[in-house]
């Protein structure tokens, strides 16, 4: 398969090829149906993936090294039920007749310490303890998803009051927030991959850890801070959906970590580590939003949806098989 | 003995042309192979060898030309194909299934099977069993190939290919995993195998191997023949002549010696490895490199070279100890940043395993070793960074279109260069250098060899590991030689000659 030459500098064809889906898949919507182009419905398509883009920055970050963090949904469940049951209840402790009250910014940062540290965890198991990342994060899969079911005991956790619930549903300069904290989140992993000596060495590990080692770079710290932040993310994720919901479901994010690697593969990150861009994942979020959202719009049957996203992905990596093929 | 010219060729390659989407890589070649002789074919890395041989062992089956083995023309649409007519290729990278016996590797896709259609592993065994002993080699058929050592897993491919009878054996750079005394079997196996009338192809780079061996050279350059004859009308500077199109000036000439004071001292140097691929232990190793000097450190495979410079570098910091000095300095070294800011650099053994990262650019591999140790901070340092690269590509004569190139469209010498640009630019009171030269053209080789005088020249300490004693004979002030886990030999390059390191090489054997 001969492609013509479209390398332009800085600009790789990979971008292009989610975009170009992205746009046509657009204005097939936009022909096919009523409602897909108005400001509403677009605002709608962008707070809704702006959870998984989170998770997939993440998820970038840690398939970059040659990882996988099959643990996100769990995690995201975990941080998001800390925060707002430290919210709604705060801490009773009867023995010492204690009980500490938290404010909104405290709750959000426990959330996201919780998150963290078991992201932290699963790079303890990872890099000390030399578990497998796939078999390491999938046994914190079932853990976090089990200490989500102990901390609510199975009910979700509902009435987080306004000032909480603005993070998933209010709107600041015409923009909505869960779009900003995205954009935020965005901005920096791209700083971190692009600018940083750290994104450097993420590269690095990923391209071949033995060589990045003997670069003198300290393998094990760095992998500790990705899959840390791997957790972060998830955790933001997590104040997302239960600010937009009002509410912290026991089962919030199940299989969430496969729509992320389904976004960070499709904008054309390698799982072999290395290869890959924080604008890729959110350009393959992207696209599995519009898919979403335009199959919703044309009363597609749920059963065909799963289908076609299937389908999408498979069509994805083989284009990109095609284009590994090129170089 | 029969003259070459009035045998017929076993195989005869006719006005072979080749194009991967784009220009000729062959262009109207006309090569052939006769029974009972060695052919050597030479030629720069991408001069087109091995697409040559890729077609004649059915690997590429979209050619021009004709290829008529024996009598009759053929055209192979895969490698097994290839196999049954008689041709196998044994290549540059290894082919065994490691977790596979011997005999299993040998017999792959051809088992023999009992009369209720089971596997037949006495069979399987004893066949094998022929054939190994065929290569003097005394391992038994039923172990794991895992087990084995890298030479050994080689042989074993050779065995496979010999198990199909071939009539031809064409063999890519066979000695790059061998040592000394693993090359002398494997050439006892070939003059062997030609008394037979096999056939053998035989691509080095090593010119020694090529006129102990050969019958016939053959040098391409630029997808073309353009010199063939009897090995014995060849001597080197025809070679080089053929392979770059001009006489190479005058040979590569040692500098005068004139060194300083002491840069780097090791004593009592341990290390102990216990791992699945065979244990390593060094014992006592002590020695020191003088600014300006090239140690030379020679040992067989095995011997624990390697090991021996990772370990100094800080690779292993908890199964090794010792007192290591720079610049009369006691240095702790823990980690492998340590040891870059303390001043050493390790260019390691295998460029695409351990010194290249193949996905990422020019710029970004050779900056990378200097990020860590001399860039404070969190960000990277652009400006700095484009400098520096500019610098070393222009000090190092570094051939790519850009800095932001892929490495990986480099050529094979150019990565090396940019590898030791890498560590150069840690700025490094010791280089350690590992196999510089292994796999690369003689242009390149040569460039490598006058760059590493030039280091030594402006005070650097060296260190040079290689398993070709020419090259460290050539190259080295003071040569070490590693056996048994110890230092068997201290020697001036006055008084080392090729015998005297062999001996102590093969000392506690």
């Amino acid at each position: 398969m001969k492609k013509k030459n479209f390398s332009i500098p800085g600009i790789s064809w990979q971008k292009f090829q989610s975009l170009i889906a992205i746009l046509f898949l657009s204005a097939l919507l936009a022909l096919l149906t009523d409602n897909f182009l108005s400001t509403e419905n677009l605002w709608n398509v962008l707070r809704q993936i702006s959870v998984n883009v989170c998770i997939s920055v993440g998820m970038t970050l840690v398939i970059l090294t040659a990882g996988i963090d099959l643990s996100v949904g769990s995690v995201l469940a975990l941080g998001g039920a800390v925060t707002a049951g430290l919210l709604k209840n705060g801490i009773e402790i009867p023995t010492f007749n204690l009980f500490i009250q938290f404010s909104v910014m405290g709750a959000i940062i426990a959330g996201l310490t919780v998150s963290t540290f078991l992201g932290w965890i699963n790079g303890m198991a990872i890099t000390k303890f030399k578990v497998p990342s796939f078999i390491a994060t999938l046994a914190m899969l079932t853990m976090a998803r089990g200490l989500t079911m102990l901390w609510t005991g199975g009910f979700p956790i509902t009435g987080l009051g306004d000032s909480f619930t603005f993070i998933g549903t209010g709107w600041f300069l015409g923009i909505p927030m869960p779009v900003w904290i995205t954009a935020v989140v965005v901005g920096l992993a791209m700083v971190l991959t692009n600018k940083t000596k750290l994104g450097r060495y993420i590269y690095a590990i990923g391209g071949d850890e033995e060589a990045a080692y003997l670069s003198g770079i300290n393998v094990k710290k760095v992998k500790m801070i990705v899959y840390s932040l791997g957790g972060l993310l998830a955790g933001v994720g997590g104040l997302l959906v239960t600010a937009r919901l009002d509410s912290a479901q026991p089962n919030a994010g199940v299989g969430y970590e496969l729509d992320a690697i389904a976004a960070v593969v499709i904008g054309g990150t390698s799982l072999y580590g290395g290869r890959g861009t924080i604008m890729g994942a959110v350009l393959g979020a992207l696209l599995i939003g519009v898919l979403n959202n335009g199959l919703v719009l044309l009363n597609v049957s749920p059963f065909w949806q799963q289908v076609i996203k299937g389908l999408v992905i498979l069509i994805a990596v083989i284009l990109d098989r095609f284009q590994v093929k090129d170089n | 003995m029969v003259e070459s010219t009035q045998l017929e060729p076993i195989l005869e390659a006719r006005h072979i042309s080749k194009s991967f989407a784009g220009p000729l890589v062959l262009k109207d070649v006309n090569f052939n192979i006769y029974p009972g002789k060695v052919t050597a074919l030479i030629g720069e890395n991408g001069a087109g060898k091995s697409t040559l041989m890729k077609i004649l062992s059915g690997v590429y089956t979209d050619y021009e030309g004709q290829v008529i083995l024996g009598n009759d023309p053929v055209h192979f649409d895969n490698p097994r194909q290839a196999q049954e007519a008689g041709i196998s290729i044994i290549l540059q990278e290894l082919n065994v299934l490691p977790n596979l016996t011997v005999a299993e590797n040998i017999f792959l896709g051809r088992e023999p099977e009992t009369a209720y259609g089971t596997l037949d592993k006495r069979k399987l065994n004893k066949d094998s069993k022929r054939y190994l002993e065929r290569l003097n080699l005394q391992i038994r058929p039923d172990m794991r190939v895992s087990s084995l050592k890298v030479a050994q897993q080689q042989l074993v491919e050779i065995a496979g290919a010999l198990s199909y009878d071939a009539k031809i054996l064409i063999m890519d750079e066979p000695t790059s995993a061998l040592s000394e005394k693993e090359i002398e079997i494997l050439f006892e196996i070939i003059r062997e195998y030609k008394k037979q009338g096999g056939a053998v192809v035989y691509i080095s780079h090593k010119l020694e191997e090529l006129f102990e061996i050969s019958d016939e050279i053959v040098v391409m350059r630029d997808g073309k023949i353009v010199d063939t004859g009897h090995t014995e009308s060849f001597d080197r500077n025809r070679i080089v002549k053929g392979m770059v199109g001009r006489e190479m000036g005058k040979a590569f000439s040692r500098r005068k010696l004139e060194y300083g004071e002491e840069v780097f001292h090791v004593s009592d140097f341990n290390l102990s490895l216990k791992r699945e691929t065979g244990d390593c232990i060094l014992n006592n190793i002590s020695f020191s490199v003088q600014r300006g000097e090239i140690v030379g450190i020679f040992g067989l495979m095995g011997a624990g070279r390697t090991e021996l410079l990772e370990g100094l570098f800080g690779v292993f910091p908890k199964q090794s100890q010792g007192t290591i000095f720079i610049e009369g300095q006691q240095v702790t070294i823990d980690s492998v940043e340590q040891a870059i800011r303390a001043g050493m650099a390790l260019v390691p053994e295998d460029r695409k395993t351990g010194g290249l990262f193949l996905g990422m650019s020019v710029s970004q591999n050779l900056t990378l070793a200097t990020l860590v140790s001399r860039f404070p901070g969190i960000f990277v340092p652009e400006t700095s960074e484009r400098e520096l690269v500019a610098d070393y590509i222009e000090k190092l004569n570094i051939d790519t279109p850009s800095p932001q190139k892929p490495i990986n469209q480099l050529s094979g010498g150019n990565q090396q260069k940019v590898v030791i640009s890498k560590w150069l630019a840690t700025n490094p009171k010791i280089l350690f250098l590992d196999e510089p030269t292994r796999g690369i053209d003689v242009n390149a080789k040569r460039e490598v060899y006058e760059l590493t005088n030039q280091l030594a020249e402006e005070g650097k300490g060296i260190v040079l590991v290689s398993s070709e004693l020419p090259e460290i004979l050539k190259l080295s002030d003071r040569i070490l030689v590693l056996a048994g886990g110890t230092i068997t030999a201290d020697m001036d390059r006055s008084e080392a000659t090729k015998e005297k390191i062999m001996h102590a090489a093969i000392l506690n054997r």
